[in-house]
């Protein structure tokens, strides 16, 4: 398995394997389960969740709203501050930024925390092709680096791993990247975390830039805050000489005083945690203590195009807890690597054909990846609407219409793919408001029932594959009714 | 009180049992339930697959044909939301494209007076005990647009438990979506397929030998997994189980 997502296959097809691989089912529903079970409780101790939820919804549209104001006040915030405010407008330009930096330093190798953002962008790969190492230092990350794998969920990107098969990575893997794995390491979790820590430790010790992502930037201080459960992110926030942060212009809040409801929201929605165990908050630079320099570069990619639409626009509240990852059913049976996304699940679905378009396979596919069934939105501590928003992407896709990309707005053409299923779209609608043509189309199928095939050619056979056709009845509810004035009379034509 | 049925397109072609059922049932507890003749389809299935503008004509049809009742009561939690949920939010979008207020104030009245079957039971005649008698072991899935986007929460339990004879067994998993997903059921047939299975499995860990459901498009994709996987139980609508009586029992 490659660590990039090009040339992806449609959902479905990315789907077929992960549905049919037992291990992978196993690790998934044990996982999920767990921590659905438990975030249920967490979030059940509070009483005023919904008022929480509510805030935070409230708080990430005023900003949005306003969120050109807000950025200019956060440079100005984080420059005086002893920061450096870089802008990238997409992936490319962001790591050309990075790239940048990292030289200047003359280091040839970096400490990364855990980041979604810079996992979108493909860092780690553009400072490899410039001669710089990356290590991931997130547990799982490290866990998904060594085994040249994909992280498969936002949370605990080594979701679809179990213990042996852990174990196998870091005793395989570990020595061609540092201190190996002790030869007699076991599968129990006090071992393997272990064998990270002292893999990790010389990593933290050595390195002189760390790079980072942020869970939120404040914007009337400059402030950018990082929550975690490991502590190896502060490691990197903290002992290296140059700090790095690479962060979507979305994750901007106005003041500390709106941390206080994500800060209660994130933990029990992600980890189930009433707090998480490490919140690290910086500020620009101090003398003596933490980096020295600090760059700040925010991450477009998309964003403002997104930003653009006014029903797509709430993707943009996402705190990518993973709460809607693991309540979904759809997840749990077809795994995060196929979402062909860094961002994989409900929201994976909603951003990715928002953030990079819907001209791949992949990415016109993904909204049709959810049965609608809402458990994503209930859960959402920002009440992004998921199924409203892969409704409106699906009609994007079939349809067409007005998109904004790269600023500018365009007119796309309906998807490939979709023209039969605009006919039947069209032609059922004619017939529906036409009733004595469903009626007509009733009778025909019921004189035929005898002959209708228990196992459907082409597309039919997506349903008779697994699953049996309903019988056609012999008489319809509406011809029933008329026939016998609504059962008042019985079959022999005499009242009731 | 003007009542008029909303049977929907699924049922009244392929399922007209449910339909008589709630006619029995509500001619049992005094409802002079009508059928206008002129229904067809709420237009969900053209909605949520992504053709707004094809749902819209369904729609204004829908409000056409029913908007002079009082209430219309519908045997499916899923259609009952697309018109009080969707049609609300079409008509908001329409006026947001410049089309002004036409298609929100043709939809506005039937919005607030369509109710799914078990509501229109507990919440307008006020009943839970609808009189009804059914001998059979039952697990009750809670389909997800009844549970929530309608939010039916514990009525269909408490008609269900008010049956005579019912005894009602706890579905693991209960509020797991079944996989059916309109057209997901094809487009992703593998995903749809194993949420279907896992379902069935389920349902028949809890020995009984009916599972209940409000919905019978959720049903029928159910239904079809239990045949072929053999499971030895079969998929019965509550419309059916709530008209059951000692004199005319349901099957």
């Amino acid at each position: 398995m490659s660590g990039t997502f090009v040339g992806m296959p449609a959902f479905p097809e990315a789907a077929r394997g992960a549905v049919h691989n037992a291990t992978l089912r196993a690790n998934l529903r044990h996982a999920t389960t767990t921590i659905r079970r438990k975030r249920a409780v967490a979030v059940a101790e509070l009483s005023d969740w919904a008022e929480l939820r509510e805030a935070g919804k409230q708080i990430k549209d005023h900003t949005l709203r306003h969120l050109d104001r807000y950025l200019e006040q956060l440079e100005d915030a984080v420059t005086a501050a002893g920061g450096t405010v870089h802008w990238a407008a997409d992936a490319d330009e962001a790591n050309r930024i990075v790239t940048g930096l990292v030289k200047a330093t003359g280091e040839t190798e970096v400490v990364k925390v855990k980041s979604m953002a810079t996992q979108e962008i493909g860092l780690n790969e553009a400072l490899e092709a410039a001669g710089i190492r990356a290590y991931e230092t997130d547990l799982a990350e490290l866990i998904v680096q060594l085994g040249d794998d994909r992280p498969s969920h936002i949370l605990v990107p080594a979701i679809h791993r179990n213990r042996g098969e852990i174990r196998d990575i870091f005793r395989a893997e570990m020595t061609r990247w540092g201190r190996p794995a002790p030869d007699d390491l076991t599968d129990t979790p006090a071992e393997l975390a272990e064998a990270a820590r002292l893999h990790l430790r010389e990593k933290f010790l050595r390195t002189k830039v760390g790079i980072s992502g942020a869970n939120f930037m404040v914007a009337e201080t400059g402030t950018l805050v990082v929550v975690e459960s490991e502590g190896n992110g502060r490691m990197c926030l903290t002992l290296p000489e140059t700090l790095i942060s690479v962060v979507g212009i979305e994750k901007t809040v106005p003041t500390w005083r709106d941390l206080e409801v994500f800060l209660q929201t994130l933990p029990r929605s992600s980890t189930a945690e009433r707090m998480n165990p490490y919140t690290s908050m910086w500020t620009g630079t101090t003398d003596g203590d933490g980096p020295r320099a600090f760059h700040l570069v925010l991450l477009d990619n998309g964003r403002t195009d997104t930003l653009a639409d006014a029903v797509g626009r709430q993707a943009l509240r996402c705190i990518r807890c993973s709460a809607c990852l693991n309540v979904c059913p759809v997840y749990e049976r077809a795994g995060g690597h196929a979402y062909g996304s860094v961002y994989p699940g409900p929201i994976g679905a909603i951003l990715s054909p928002q953030l990079r378009g819907t001209d791949s396979d992949i990415d016109a596919s993904l909204p049709y990846a959810s049965t609608l069934c809402g458990a994503c939105y209930e859960v959402c501590p920002v009440a992004i609407d998921i199924p409203e928003v892969l409704v409106h992407l699906r009609e994007r896709v079939a349809q067409g219409g007005q998109v904004t990309r790269a600023g500018t707005k365009v007119v796309l053409k309906p998807a490939r793919g979709h023209a039969a299923e605009r006919a039947a779209m069209r032609a059922t609608r004619w017939a529906l408001t036409h009733p004595g043509a469903v009626r007509a189309g009733q009778r025909l199928a019921a004189r035929t029932r005898r002959f209708h095939p228990s196992r459907l050619p082409g597309p039919g056979k997506a349903w008779t594959a697994t699953r049996d056709l309903p019988a056609v009845p012999p008489e319809s509810f509406g011809d029933w009714w008329k026939r016998t004035n609504g059962g008042t009379r019985d079959e022999r034509g005499g009242s009731r | 009180m003007r009542v008029a049925l909303f049977i929907t397109c699924v049922n009244d072609t392929l399922y007209p049992e449910t339909g008589r059922a709630v006619v029995r049932l509500l001619t049992r507890l005094g409802v002079d339930v009508d059928h206008p003749l002129g229904q067809t389809c709420c237009g969900q299935a053209h909605y949520n697959t992504g053709y707004r503008h094809e749902a819209e004509p369904l729609a204004r049809h829908f409000a056409d044909v029913f908007g002079a009742y009082d209430a219309i009561v519908t045997p499916s939690g899923s259609c009952a939301a697309m018109v009080r949920e969707l049609y609300p939010r079409m008509g908001e979008r329409a006026r947001a494209e410049g089309r002004g207020d036409t298609l929100a104030r043709t939809l506005a009245p039937v919005v607030p007076k369509t109710y799914e079957l078990t509501e229109f039971l507990v919440d307008v005649l006020g009943v839970t005990d609808v009189g009804a008698h059914y001998p059979h072991t039952v697990t009750y899935h809670p389909t997800c647009h009844g549970l929530r986007a309608l939010g039916l929460g514990d009525r269909p339990r408490r008609l269900l438990e008010a049956v005579g004879g019912l005894e009602l067994a706890e579905l693991p998993g209960a509020e797991e979506c079944c996989g059916f997903g309109g057209t997901f059921a094809v487009k992703n047939a593998d995903v749809s397929a194993a949420m279907g299975t896992d379902k069935v499995m389920n349902a028949a860990s809890t020995g009984a030998s009916v599972l209940c459901a409000a919905d019978n498009s959720c049903l029928m994709h159910l239904s079809g997994t239990m045949s072929r996987l053999s499971v030895g139980m079969r998929p019965v609508h509550i419309a059916e189980i709530l008209a059951s009586t000692r004199e005319e029992p349901s099957a």
